[in-house]
């Protein structure tokens, strides 16, 4: 998205009910600052995550897609971020090797308790997306609001 | 070979041990041998054909064959027996109503590459020994039969028939004949370099589908690309990005299953390196979660239905192989 002249990413961020989005919401409360860009979009586990859910992302428009879910051994439903752990790394390992910039995609553990770390999380990967410039290898045409 | 078999066949369906045998026929060429159901041992000697072109996997046809009532009789190559274990292993074939014979292999033969080695208005291939006589229009040519195999059985991962019934010919050993190569050299690249190669092989990609009808991984019975209302069937592929999502996910759904039977790139039209996307996952799954063969034993849990509290992050990916990866 151009946003007078200077170019503004889509971050989409997959953020789990039991501990991310409430670290969101707590980092919100904080008075604690995160850009604009991020969308979030709460799911009920990290591992309701269907890497065809990171593609459409994409596809829709998103510049960077980062997962959000419970630390590992924290799983509100006890093992489902383990399997989101072993997924995302073979998604991102097969994205990076189709040529697409690796730094797209991201997966951090942010409890509820840690709405700074939320904060910061966002303003980095919003930052290190900006750099990339928009996504042009993963982009559907057809959906292209530019 | 294919003599033993056909008598195989016959004596099989004459002993009532079964009622169908399950084989190849001569298709629209005599390199393009397609799967058939034999009924009789007459229909078996008229048309059972074995050779060099039997690459065709038949372990995908039992999920249907076995449900149809009677006992049926499959003829399955070592790499075959790992599909049809992986089926087994997701109780998608009835074993009690198959006889598995297993055959061993000494390498299917890819046409394009006998076309390649200048062979013109080929006509028949026979094997002599370590050779292929081709008969063609202009006289008889000679080639080495290891230039003619199929990419799959140049890098062969295993002589080893992990399920049958009858052995034809003798039990074989798994190898390491380097099937990882091709991927280390992609993973090599810069990521432009990469993105080039994909985008140049994927933008061929016509959406026959053939790679999903061919994979006994991909064996849903009802499949999202069948639907007409379901937006996702686009005969030709509409822009970079549908070819893109089709082939990571069509690997993703795989991924932990796929044997590495190598049919895919076998029938890509449009020769499309399938294989590569699929070798890439089992690769990093090697890698990342310890060695894991899909289809070489019945009580291992494939490593994505599974976890261990000590995995590597996602980020692993990002510091892989330096500033190249």
């Amino acid at each position: 998205m151009q946003v007078n002249g200077e170019f503004q990413p889509t971050i989409v961020a997959f953020c789990c009910n039991w501990c991310s989005y409430a670290g969101a919401d707590l980092s919100g409360t904080n008075r604690l600052q995160y850009p604009a860009n991020v969308k979030i979009i709460r799911i009920p586990c990290s591992c309701r995550l269907n890497p065809l859910f990171i593609l459409r992302a994409f596809q829709r428009g998103a510049d960077g897609v980062i997962l959000c879910g419970c630390h590992p051994g924290d799983c509100h439903y006890t093992t489902g971020n383990y399997y989101a752990r072993r997924r995302m790394t073979l998604l991102f390992s097969m994205l990076d090797y189709l040529g697409i910039e690796k730094e797209r995609t991201r997966v951090e553990w942010v409890s509820a308790a840690e709405g700074g770390k939320f904060a910061a999380t966002m303003n980095e990967f919003v930052q290190t997306v900006t750099k990339l410039g928009p996504n042009r290898r993963l982009e559907d045409l057809r959906c292209s609001k530019d | 070979m294919q003599q033993g078999l056909k008598e195989k066949a016959i004596q099989l369906l004459k002993d009532g041990t079964v009622d169908r045998v399950l084989g190849w026929k001569t298709g629209e060429f005599f390199y393009d041998l397609t799967p058939a159901v034999f009924r009789t041992p007459e229909e078996v000697e008229k048309d059972f054909v074995f050779s060099v072109f039997s690459g065709a996997n038949l372990s995908k046809y039992l999920i249907a064959e076995s449900r149809k009532g009677g006992k049926v009789a499959a003829f399955l190559k070592p790499c075959d027996t790992y599909s049809f274990q992986q089926l087994l292993k997701e109780h998608r074939i009835l074993r009690e109503n198959v006889y598995v014979v297993g055959v061993q292999c000494d390498g299917t033969c890819d046409i394009e590459k006998i076309k390649a080695a200048g062979c013109e208005g080929v006509t028949a291939v026979r094997e002599e020994g370590e050779s292929l006589v081709a008969e063609t229009l202009y006289g008889e040519k000679t080639i080495a039969k290891k230039d003619a195999l199929l990419e799959r059985c140049t890098v062969c991962k295993s002589h080893k028939l992990v399920v049958f019934d009858e052995l034809i010919g003798e039990q074989g050993e798994e190898q390491d004949a380097g099937r990882f190569a091709e991927v280390e050299k992609l993973e090599k690249m810069t990521p432009e370099e990469r993105y080039g190669f994909w985008r140049g092989e994927l933008s061929r990609c016509i959406r026959c589908n053939a790679c999903r009808n061919v994979c006994p991984a991909c064996s849903c019975e009802k499949c999202i690309f069948d639907n007409p209302d379901s937006g996702a069937r686009n005969k030709a592929a509409a822009d970079s990005f549908e070819e893109n999502m089709f082939h990571i996910i069509r690997a993703f759904h795989v991924a932990a299953r796929c044997t590495d039977c190598g049919e895919c790139s076998r029938v890509c039209p449009q020769h499309i390196p399938l294989h590569l996307l699929n070798r890439k996952f089992i690769k990093d799954i090697d890698e990342l979660y310890g060695e894991y063969q899909a289809g070489a034993d019945m009580d291992t849990k494939p490593p994505l239905m599974d976890f261990d509290k000590g995995d590597c992050e996602p980020s692993v990916v990002y510091k892989r192989g330096g500033e190249k990866a």
